[in-house]
């Protein structure tokens, strides 16, 4: 399974071990990792999955949707050219050691 | 602390929310979850939309995996319903008899569909949508039926109506109203809800009741309305609204009034015990501080992390936006705070074109926000309501204006001040458009 590194606020790192399509929102709730709240369960709705996507492998991510990039617009924290919502991306083998970072606020 | 085990009452979006909250605040004591159901806990809005469309299957629709709750010392009883109960002994009762004592207690017990009363309602092919297992039974009775009539026209009903309608069936709705969601959104998005279905082949019949399900062999094969005409079914669904789950609490002794009542902190009238999400009526800021009782995903999430927040002696009010959010065929609807049933409206955007947002003002401020198919608008308008912002209706119908990149430019200035509620002035936004006085 593809290891993801998600970044906390606090400094702090967890590296989890994924399956392949589940989404990197999924990822996080599914594991407790604190910062992602994935309110709207990952319908495209709200904004508090947000997160920052580093490294090589951001370039292999599917587009942003028109939907997401308006979503993003709006998220909570600083939005940057990394920014992305974590339900919008899903876990593939490319993706092997990614690392994303989580922004310091969702709502 | 020395609290006692929490036992939470209702295993859904509150409950859950109420006990992972509460794990990640330090609450070190049991934490039990006791839920009806048979399923593990799961996420409800998909149940008319997605999952009914068969865009996704059971597996995607797991709030928290199973091993989460065990890996948290969540302990997670399904197909557990509790009795009664006793306070003053600090424990639960449950129908199979056990005893569960608590030190602390928290209902998030939801709401059930309110029922049809009229004869042939009880029919078998009747059927309503609240649960996972309702859903499976529902999914499985469109696959074979081909003429579906909803009663209903609100959220659930138009949702599934276009759930159905997108999976090729012939899907007639049955609203009582004159138009659809009267109580809950403005004339225009209602309008535009009813363009976009009868677009999509949904037939609506507006302002006729039903006064009789027709069956024969316990199956319902027709409804007969008020107006004297007849729609021939293989299938009917009910989605005529929801009453909240306070038996429990009202035979308890807790004070209810159409809910739970609790206060700011989601404490009930018993200082051991708290309510959330849809079973709670609660003060609401966003309601100039009035009691109400809101059906969302939004409340039922914010608001046990609330109580949760209370439990561990962190009381903070609860004072989140209010927001929403229907998908309905290819159009998202949202909603930010709450649409009042009277003041001034703002439109940004066209109003023929069906992608839209309605600005309610009440008293000068900003108080909520409809947006079709204009995410941008609705993230704005939680924004603007979460910090208190001021905002002029003449920006808001400048669509050229980028609000988000205004706001967030720092030109909150430009929108207006953040301090003070300096009332709007309707008489300088473009009259031609938007400004109409309810």
């Amino acid at each position: 399974m593809p290891k993801v590194t998600y970044v906390l606020s606090d400094g702090s790192s967890r590296v989890l071990d994924l399956p392949v399509g589940v989404s990197l929102m999924e990822g996080a709730i599914n594991n407790a990792v604190p910062g992602i709240l994935g309110d709207c369960g990952g319908s495209c709705a709200c904004a508090t999955c947000h997160l920052y996507i580093e490294g090589a492998q951001a370039g292999s991510l599917p587009p942003v949707s028109e939907l997401e990039d308006d979503l993003l617009k709006g998220a909570a924290a600083e939005r940057r050219p990394t920014s992305r919502l974590g339900c919008q991306v899903l876990v593939a083998p490319d993706l092997d050691g990614l690392t994303v970072i989580i922004p310091e606020r969702q709502t | 602390m020395n609290t006692g085990p929490l036992v939470i009452i209702g295993a859904s979006c509150a409950g859950v929310n109420m006990a992972i909250a509460a794990r990640e605040l330090g609450f070190e004591q049991r934490i039990l979850l006791l839920g009806e159901e048979a399923d593990l806990p799961y996420h409800r809005p998909p149940l008319s939309k997605a999952y009914l469309a068969g865009k996704v299957s059971e597996g995607g629709l797991a709030l928290r995996p199973a091993a989460l709750f065990s890996s948290l010392g969540i302990e997670l009883l399904t197909e557990t319903r509790v009795a009664a109960i006793d306070r003053s002994g600090k424990a639960v009762r449950t129908l199979a008899g056990e005893q569960i004592p608590y030190g602390r207690l928290a209902l998030t017990t939801g709401c059930r569909p309110r029922t049809l009363s009229c004869p042939g309602a009880t029919s078998e092919n009747v059927l309503m949508l609240r649960t996972l297992a309702d859903a499976r039974r529902l999914r499985a009775a469109a696959a074979t039926s081909a003429e579906i009539v909803i009663v209903g026209g609100g959220f659930i009903g138009l949702e599934v109506a276009a759930s159905l309608a997108m999976s090729g069936a012939s899907v007639t709705v049955v609203e009582v109203e004159q138009q659809l969601l009267a109580h809950s959104i403005s004339r225009y998005a209602s309008d535009a809800l009813m363009h976009l279905h009868r677009a999509r082949g949904v037939n609506l019949r507006l302002g006729v009741k039903v006064t009789e399900i027709e069956s024969a062999s316990d199956r319902a094969r027709a409804v007969r309305l008020s107006d004297g005409s007849v729609l021939p079914c293989d299938l009917v669904i009910a989605g005529i609204g929801s009453i909240p789950n306070d038996e429990l609490a009202s035979a308890a002794g807790l004070l209810c009034r159409d809910g739970v009542m609790v206060d700011q902190f989601g404490n009930t009238s018993d200082p051991a015990i708290s309510a959330s999400g849809d079973c709670a009526r609660h003060p609401n800021p966003f309601a100039g501080g009035r009691h109400i009782r809101l059906e969302s995903v939004q409340n039922a999430t914010d608001q046990a992390r609330s109580a949760a927040a209370s439990l561990v002696g962190k009381p903070e009010p609860y004072a989140k936006v209010p927001w929403f959010w229907s998908d309905q065929f290819d159009l998202k609807l949202q909603i930010a705070g709450l649409v009042p049933t009277s003041g001034t409206k703002v439109i940004r955007g066209e109003l023929d074109s069906g992608r839209f947002s309605v600005f309610h003002f009440s008293a000068g401020r900003l108080v909520g926000v409809e947006s079709l198919g204009r995410p941008t608008d609705h993230l704005f308008a939680r924004r603007c309501l979460a910090q208190n912002l001021a905002i002029a209706p003449e920006i808001l119908t400048d669509t050229s204006v980028d609000l988000l990149q205004a706001a967030s430019a720092g030109r909150a200035a430009a929108l207006a001040g953040t301090e003070n509620h300096k009332p709007p002035k309707p008489e300088l936004a473009p009259a031609r458009t938007s400004l109409d006085q309810a």
